[in-house]
């Protein structure tokens, strides 16, 4: 869900071929995003079980899903991927299947996060974050609720200049498929072309494509409109109580972000007591307090202040309301025809 | 002379096997990629084609290459009109604050190039210090746009290599016996004419040295398209950096490389016989 700016390609792609060769003896290796669980959580998990613990760190799903391909998941013990990835590895093969009986914290779940479309019975991968993907705006600079995607593809005139969309190819796609009324998993040839169509058309009023300082331009008065990630658009929400979250009425997708013992691990054990380390209430509280993304932790969600709900009304969506979205999930194929669409429209006038 | 050869050969080893396994293999890896299709999640599928070339050929990608092109050669124009006086008036003083004056061209480097990057974000947007200031002055009345365009990019790319043009010329410069340039001046020619005809053409070693030199870095970064950009301005770098990354389709990011550094090595080649050419011809000159 996160994704660092253009500086870390050059590190990423040495750390590809590096990645091979990382295979610690004694100690598990997770990878994830930077900031996205409690900076302590490593070491309070060797305190309690004893067992070492190292983080690696990614940018987007993108950099890890290469890193694992190319090393076969050799040297990772834990990932944590956005569930199409999580799907995509599973398909491969290279997603290890999952001990229930050594992840008793899944008690701690809501019964909708064991029921996900794309992993009923969390075989292979363990939800750790879940939430949408809407509008970010500034109410004391856009008239009215901005409550469709055609804001985003053809903005009001007062807008126009003053958008920034998501680049990341399944999300930006996203707002051209729910604005012509399609699927966020849409595979038709003819309507992949008119979301391109669309979406290039849409550039002209774009400050810019941003993935991950939407919320500080929001801040700053220089984007009046972002398409964003619910948790992200907390963070705006955190420092302007001017800004608010809107779900378009043509509906969203809903996001999973996802734990994933690669297969080729060769310390499932402690891989599985991690995860459920991170499936304890206590661990799940933190990361809603801090990160500001949903967690389908039931446990730890109603244990959440109420006051944050107040300021940041996003983080009170129910499980249920959320899963009136549509799920984004693997498309297989048809990936290779988004990633040329989305190919296109960055490189289109 | 047998041993001198072999000394030569024994000094030349780190650096030739560092080439040679960073960037030859390297350069041979990606080139190999390139002939391939992209597989489903993103690996290979070792199946021949040449599609990868024939797509980077296409219209919308090709004119990524033009404007590449073109932005890296404004950069390039601009960055040598500022670099020759900026050089030019380093090697008028005196000796010894030379140095001190080298240090300042030098001094930005100290810092990340990402955060020098941030800095002119901070600069130019819309909320920024030079909007803010002008708005404050009354200049204008609404912000002008700065940021997320090739203005910005241009701008962004000066800034950042502008110190190697100025070392290259400066280099040249101070290398120039300054009896020549008297010389031409005892002979009557005013100063226009001494540097027109005299320090510029002994001096174009360097400037073709440093414009060479932005040019080929310019057309290959994405961190400024990137950031000064905001995604709007693609240049080949953020092209291939995007199939790297995001898009996953290594062996057409592959391709676009491999266009890239054949057209790169053409225009140091082309340098290279031009200089040649030139020096072939002063020599007959002054025989």
């Amino acid at each position: 869900m996160k994704r660092l700016g253009g500086a870390t390609a050059v590190l990423m792609l040495t750390g590809t071929l590096i990645a091979g060769s990382a295979v610690a003896a004694e100690k598990i290796v997770i990878s994830n995003w930077d900031g996205y669980m409690p900076a302590d959580l490593l070491e309070r998990f060797t305190a309690a079980t004893g067992i070492e613990a190292e983080l690696a760190l990614h940018g987007t799903n993108e950099e890890i899903m290469g890193k694992v391909m190319a090393s076969g998941g050799k040297g990772y013990d834990v990932i944590f991927v956005s569930s199409p990835f999580a799907e995509a590895l599973n398909k491969l093969g290279l997603a290890a299947t999952l001990d229930p009986a050594a992840l008793p914290n899944m008690a701690n779940f809501y019964p909708e996060a064991m029921e996900l479309k794309h992993d009923p019975g969390n075989t292979f991968s363990v939800p750790y974050a879940w939430g949408t993907t809407g509008l970010c705006y500034r109410s004391d600079l856009v008239d009215g609720e901005p409550d469709s995607w055609s804001y985003l593809l053809t903005p009001p005139e007062a807008l126009s200049g003053k958008i920034t969309m998501l680049s990341t190819d399944r999300w930006l796609l996203a707002a051209g498929f729910l604005a012509n009324g399609y699927s966020v998993n849409e595979t038709d040839p003819a309507k992949i072309e008119q979301a391109k169509i669309d979406l290039i058309a849409a550039k002209r009023g774009l400050l810019a494509y941003d993935d991950t300082t939407f919320y500080s331009k929001l801040v700053s008065g220089e984007a009046s409109l972002v398409q964003a990630w619910d948790g992200w658009c907390n963070y705006g929400i955190g420092e302007n109580s001017d800004i608010k979250y809107v779900i378009p009425k043509e509906g969203t997708d809903l996001w999973v972000d996802a734990m994933v013992i690669p297969a080729a691990s060769a310390h499932k054990a402690p891989a599985h007591q991690f995860i459920n380390f991170v499936l304890d209430a206590e661990n799940g509280l933190w990361v809603a307090e801090n990160i500001l993304y949903k967690v389908p932790n039931k446990a730890a969600m109603e244990a959440l202040d109420p006051s944050l709900i107040e300021t940041y009304p996003n983080l009170g969506m129910s499980p249920a309301d959320l899963l009136k979205e549509e799920q984004l999930l693997d498309v297989g194929e048809t990936q290779r025809a988004y990633a040329r669409a989305v190919s296109e429209i960055m490189a289109a006038k | 002379m047998r041993s001198r050869r072999l000394h030569a050969l024994l000094l030349a080893t780190p650096g030739l096997a560092w080439l040679v396994i960073f960037m030859i293999i390297p350069c041979l890896i990606v080139f190999f990629y390139s002939f391939f299709e992209r597989g489903t999640y993103g690996g290979i599928d070792y199946v021949f084609t040449l599609g990868n070339f024939a797509r980077a050929l296409e219209p919308i990608y090709l004119t990524i290459f033009l404007d590449s092109a073109r932005i890296a050669g404004i950069a390039t124009v601009i960055a040598l009109l500022l670099a020759y006086p900026a050089a030019y008036a380093i090697t008028l003083a005196p000796p010894g604050r030379q140095s001190r004056y080298l240090l300042l061209v030098m001094l930005p480097f100290w810092s990340n190039y990402l955060i020098r990057t941030y800095a002119w974000i901070v600069l130019l947007n819309r909320e920024g210090l030079i909007n803010r200031g002008l708005g404050g002055l009354g200049v204008i009345d609404e912000p002008i746009s700065l940021l997320y365009n090739e203005f910005a990019v241009i701008v962004g790319l000066i800034y950042n290599y502008l110190p190697f043009v100025i070392l290259s010329i400066y280099a040249s410069l101070q290398r120039l016996n300054p009896e020549i340039r008297e010389a031409s001046e005892d002979l009557g020619a005013p100063a226009w004419r001494t540097f027109l005809r005299v320090t510029l053409p002994l001096t174009l070693p360097g400037v073709a040295a440093g414009g060479v030199f932005m040019f080929v870095l310019s057309i290959g970064n994405f961190i400024t398209p990137d950031l000064l950009g905001g995604g709007r301005v693609h240049m080949v770098g953020t092209l291939v950096y995007d199939q790297f990354l995001s898009a996953r389709d290594w062996p057409f990011g592959a391709a676009l490389s491999m266009t890239l550094i054949a057209i790169m090595l053409l225009l140091l080649f082309l340098q290279a016989v031009l200089v040649n050419r030139a020096q072939r011809d002063r020599g007959t000159a002054h025989a």
